[in-house]
């Protein structure tokens, strides 16, 4: 968080306690027939809030599993990248399918950055959190920026709610939230008021409360409503009821907002200036799904899409299912192991061929991933990472594959493994793997994760017709044709698909003479083709741009991370330059092989970090490769670095260094 | 075209007397007669004896990995429902590491036709009881006897819905490339199990099938639309009862007319299902019960591909592809430059 941030923090802090509090709530709910400031749309009292610019606001809506949170998550983050803010955003939610309700485990949370700068991350601290339940203040509260604005469900703080999250007393009114802004809402109540002429039951109409909450924050936030109003219209067509409540329990939230005297400020966040182009907000799945499509597209082949769900990946699954008009065939398969088979079949079919998967997948898949390791056919191979091992934790983020996808195979079979850095980038990435998948006749594996999966970042969409070309050239001239002989400079060996005539062959997991492809145990043919097809995977590192490093370009320490760890580390390493040291930071999109400049750059500095949410597995991978005393700094809580995180290591290399070896200025 | 077209450069190296040359010799004779170009014809296999097949057939083919086989061909058949795709497993490939493949395959009535060699051991690890081999059958792996109970893969396929079962024996090649023939010519999965000899392991293993002296009295030889009669006097039927089924001695009242008529068209396989266990059943016979060998179901479903690619081409329909609108699609603003 910012300096200037922690200013307009505390500067925002009322000291005094909110107007409206529990205690004087409640007793209105025994008399509905008392007027008080509960039913603001019949004696609205209107008064003007002063309008407050941000650079930025990290907002945090927390709720039980039940509440509807990452849809009104979803809402917002939509609302304000079309109001062209720049926004990350970080889902968190439980794996239960439905924990008991109001306790802890069951509690579910959407965090969004929206700002008027270009971000990188969902940011370490909210500033604002909404709490629709005790068991969802506990939860978050020890993540809040100092004096961050709380907005409490009052309506859920009674004794059993409470005890049920842990507290032995109402957090609301024991003190304990000195130090914060609370802002007392009784949304339950509240939204059942707004609702009132409308025939549901108390319970559907109590669950209409999250829009309550999502209009009483696009009033805070000085959001227009129109998006979110036609998206609940289209969604609730079938059920007009249902819709007209939704509709009237935004509208009330907002309402409430103008017409009480709950908040001194409201906040405007001014769009982004962003390049020119066309946006669209873009969550890592939807990237992949895209990518895979304009790629097989743009391959003049069909798609063949083989998957079995699993968290984090299904909605690539859900999402291409949809496509079927432009050539794409989804197979949802038996198990993960059918999965990456029918992959295996359709490639060879002349299919543009990919699976998805998350962690326990990848080692089902293992085995079938070395035999299209052997067979040299072309398949696309995405993994979004979560918390392991084992099932682990499947809806929390990590990147502790990195060695199983490039290693993870008996025998000598590394494959190329490429990552993104960012929710939009997995589009260009998933391309960039087709491409090289195609054109080397190999599986490569592209590593998501669960944070790049979910969260959703302002996409500056690219134009179809300049993506590089991808050429199939499937051969069909059985004059000198051997089935693994070999391209001089890809060392690719030709695609011939069935129906060829003239050209049948047999592709197999066994060992193949180098010259005729027929079966072969002899030894140094072995070795021969062992060699032969990991040369042909290194070959990649002709084929890919050069690493980049950003900041500073040689000096003291350069920061080595991959994937999805750009971003928080991309912030504060300029700040460290800003400030005059000699900080570099380059992110590996390709990790296998890597780039070629990569040895290169490692030396242009006296010491090397390597971020990662695993214990070590780059590093491992850098001090093999270059023989560096690479310093390996790691998280493995499920999710992604916080920047406060990042910045105490670096400050406290730097500090070393100085008293050290008098290396640092 | 003649089975020779269909012959691999490669020398089949299989053990002298193996029943798998006359499955071989009967597969390329079939595929020659069908009149489809041999570049049109993929054959994939598992793992195993059996799963060498496709180096020795002079067409499209891919080797995989143990009991894969069909979860290979099914991405394959689906992409490519222009092929002709066959798999060559065994009864340790298919029921046992694979058996999950396979009922999914034939569960989803993919149009391909399965060939799975049963020996009742595994041969390529050299003697082990498979998921076939008789409960107490003493083995390398099972010195005091095997104490699984066996898969009836017939039983098992037309539990998993399978439109085409069928069951014929290596040693009977005019009954085998029959099989084979409506095996190809039948729109879904085909499964035909072939009752084969592993002369290192399990020698005579169907000899109570197939030798001189006993077969006509334990083949049940099923004919479409035939009373089913066995027995070397043709003196035995089966009668279907409420309750089951029952041999009886024909004469002495009891004809022809009496006897079950074979229909492997019965929507309902429950009739199947008993053919398909009749050798599993204990007591309530004359003699003994016959091993039925035939066509036990042949039934129209739509298949999986078909399916498929006419969903593809009903999204298709009138719809302008145009990716760029695709990646335009959804919430989207523009900044002006």
């Amino acid at each position: 968080m910012s300096q200037k941030k922690r200013e307009a923090s505390t500067k925002n802090r009322d000291p005094q306690r909110p107007e409206v509090t529990p205690t004087e709530k409640n007793p209105e709910k025994k008399s509905p027939a008392s007027d008080g400031p509960s039913r603001p749309r019949k004696e609205p009292q209107r008064h003007q809030p002063t309008r407050e610019q941000r650079d930025h606001v990290v907002l945090r809506l927390a709720g039980d599993s039940g509440d509807g949170m990452q849809l009104t998550g979803n809402q917002f983050t939509r609302t304000s990248a079309l109001f062209g803010n720049d926004v990350a955003t970080l889902p968190d939610y439980p794996s239960e399918i439905r924990a008991p309700k109001g306790t802890l485990p069951g509690v579910s949370a959407f965090q969004i950055n929206f700002s008027s700068l270009d971000i990188h991350t969902p940011g370490d601290r909210p500033d604002v959190l909404v709490a629709m339940n005790p068991a969802a203040l506990r939860v978050n509260l020890t993540d809040l920026e100092p004096g961050a604005i709380i907005v409490a469900n009052t309506g859920t703080f009674i004794e059993r709610e409470f005890k049920k999250a842990g507290y032995t007393t109402n957090p609301l009114e024991d003190g304990s939230l000195d130090g914060f802004r609370v802002i007392s809402v009784d949304i339950s109540y509240l939204t059942n008021q707004a609702l009132q002429e409308i025939d549901l039951s108390t319970q559907v109409k109590d669950s209409c409360k999250n829009f309550f909450a999502l209009g009483l924050m696009y009033w805070l936030f000085n959001r227009p409503m129109t998006a979110t109003e036609s998206w609940i219209k289209e969604k609730f067509k079938p059920t007009p009821t249902l819709c007209e409540a939704n509709l009237r329990a935004l509208q009330a939230g907002w309402a409430y907002g103008e017409a009480t005297e709950l908040f001194q400020n409201t906040y405007e966040v001014p769009p982004t200036v962003l390049p020119p182009g066309k946006y669209r907000n873009i969550n890592g799945n939807s990237a992949v799904a895209l990518g895979l499509i304009a790629a097989a597209q743009k391959s003049g082949r069909p798609l063949f899409y083989g998957s079995y769900p699993i968290t984090p990946a299904s909605d690539i699954l859900h999402e291409l299912s949809r496509y079927k008009k432009y050539d794409v065939l989804t197979f949802q398969a038996e198990d993960e192991i059918a999965a990456m088979c029918s992959t295996i079949g359709a490639a060879f079919g002349g299919s543009i061929a990919a699976t998805a998967t998350s962690g326990p997948g990848l080692d089902l898949k293992e085995e079938s991933i070395g035999l299209a390791y052997i067979m040299e056919l072309p398949i696309v191979i995405i993994n979004v990472q979560r918390g392991g091992p084992s099932t682990g934790l499947p809806t929390k983020t990590e990147q502790s594959d990195l060695l199983t996808a490039i290693y993870g195979r008996h025998g000598d079979a590394d494959l190329p493994v490429i990552a993104a850095s960012s929710p939009p980038e997995l589009f260009h990435m998933t391309y960039e793997a087709v491409r090289l998948a195609v054109k080397y006749m190999t599986p490569i594996i592209l590593l998501s994760d669960g944070y790049l999966a979910n969260g959703a970042e302002p996409w500056n969409i690219p134009k179809y017709k300049d993506l590089p070309p991808i050429k199939v050239n499937f051969r069909t001239d059985p004059e000198g044709f051997q089935p693994y002989l070999r391209d001089p400079i890809t060392l690719s060996r030709p695609w011939v698909v069935p129906g060829t005539p003239g050209m049948e062959h047999r592709v197999g997991g066994l060992e193949r003479d180098a010259e005729t492809g027929s079966v072969s145990q002899d030894p140094l043919n072995h070795e021969k083709m062992s060699k032969l097809r990991a040369d042909k995977v290194m070959r990649i590192a002709d084929d890919i741009p050069p690493a980049v490093v950003e900041g500073s370009q040689e000096g003291d320490i350069l920061i080595v991370s991959w994937g999805s760890t750009y971003g928080p580390i991309q912030s504060i390493v300029q700040q460290f330059v800003d400030g005059g040291d000699t900080v570099g930071h380059v992110n590996l999109r390709y990790l296998n092989p890597f780039q070629k400049n990569l040895g290169e750059i490692l030396k242009r500095f006296k010491r090397v970090l390597v971020f990662e949410l695993n214990f070590g597995q780059l590093c491992l991978l850098l001090r093999g490769r270059f023989l560096i005393d690479a310093r390996s700094y790691t998280k493995v809580q499920g999710q992604p670095f916080k920047q406060f995180e990042i910045h105490r290591a670096i400050e406290r290399e730097l500090k070393d260094m100085r008293a050290g070896k008098g290396a640092a200025k | 075209m003649t089975r020779r077209d269909f012959a691999s450069a490669m020398n089949p190296r299989w053990c002298p007397g193996c029943g798998d040359y006359a499955i071989l010799n009967a597969t390329q004779t079939v595929m020659a007669e069908m009149g489809i170009p041999r570049e049109r014809f993929v054959i994939v296999s598992g793992i195993g004896c059996s799963s060498r097949f496709p180096y020795y057939m002079n067409t499209y083919g891919m080797h995989t990995i143990h009991g894969r086989g069909p979860a290979v061909a099914s991405g394959l058949k689906v992409a490519r429902p222009d092929l002709d795709v066959w798999i060559a497993t065994g009864d340790g490939d298919g029921l046992s590491i694979g058996g999950n493949h396979l009922i999914h395959i034939l569960r989803r009535n993919i149009n391909v036709n399965i060939l799975l060699f049963n020996n009742r051991i595994y041969g390529l690890t050299k003697g082990q009881y498979s998921p076939t081999s008789e409960f107490g059958k003493k083995t390398k792996s099972s010195p005091m006897g095997s104490p699984d109970r066996p898969f009836n893969p017939l039983a098992l396929a037309l539990g998993a819905n399978a439109t085409f079962v069928a069951r014929t024996v290596d040693r009977y090649m005019g009954h085998m490339k029959e099989v084979l023939k409506a095996a190809a010519e039948h729109p879904g999965t085909s499964f035909v199990e072939i009752l084969q000899n592993c002369v290192i392991f399990n020698d005579g293993a169907f000899e109570y099938i197939t030798e001189n002296a006993v077969r006509e009295d334990h083949d049940l030889i099923l004919e479409e639309g035939k009373p089913l009669i066995f027995g070397k006097e043709r003196d035995k039927g089966i009668r279907l009862l409420k309750d089951g089924l029952e041999v009886v001695p024909l004469g002495n009242g009891t004809g022809e007319e009496d006897l079950m008529v074979h229909d492997s068209t019965r929507e309902d396989p429950s009739v199947a299902m008993m053919l398909a266990h009749m050798e599993d059943l204990p007591g309530h016979t004359i003699d003994r019960w016959p091993v039925p060998l035939g066509i036990f179901r042949r039934v129209k479903h739509q298949t999986y591909d078909a399916v498929v690619h006419e969903q593809l081409s009903e999204a298709k329909k009138n719809k302008k592809v145009d990716v760029q609108s695709l990646l335009e699609s959804g919430d989207m603003w523009e900044v002006k430059a």
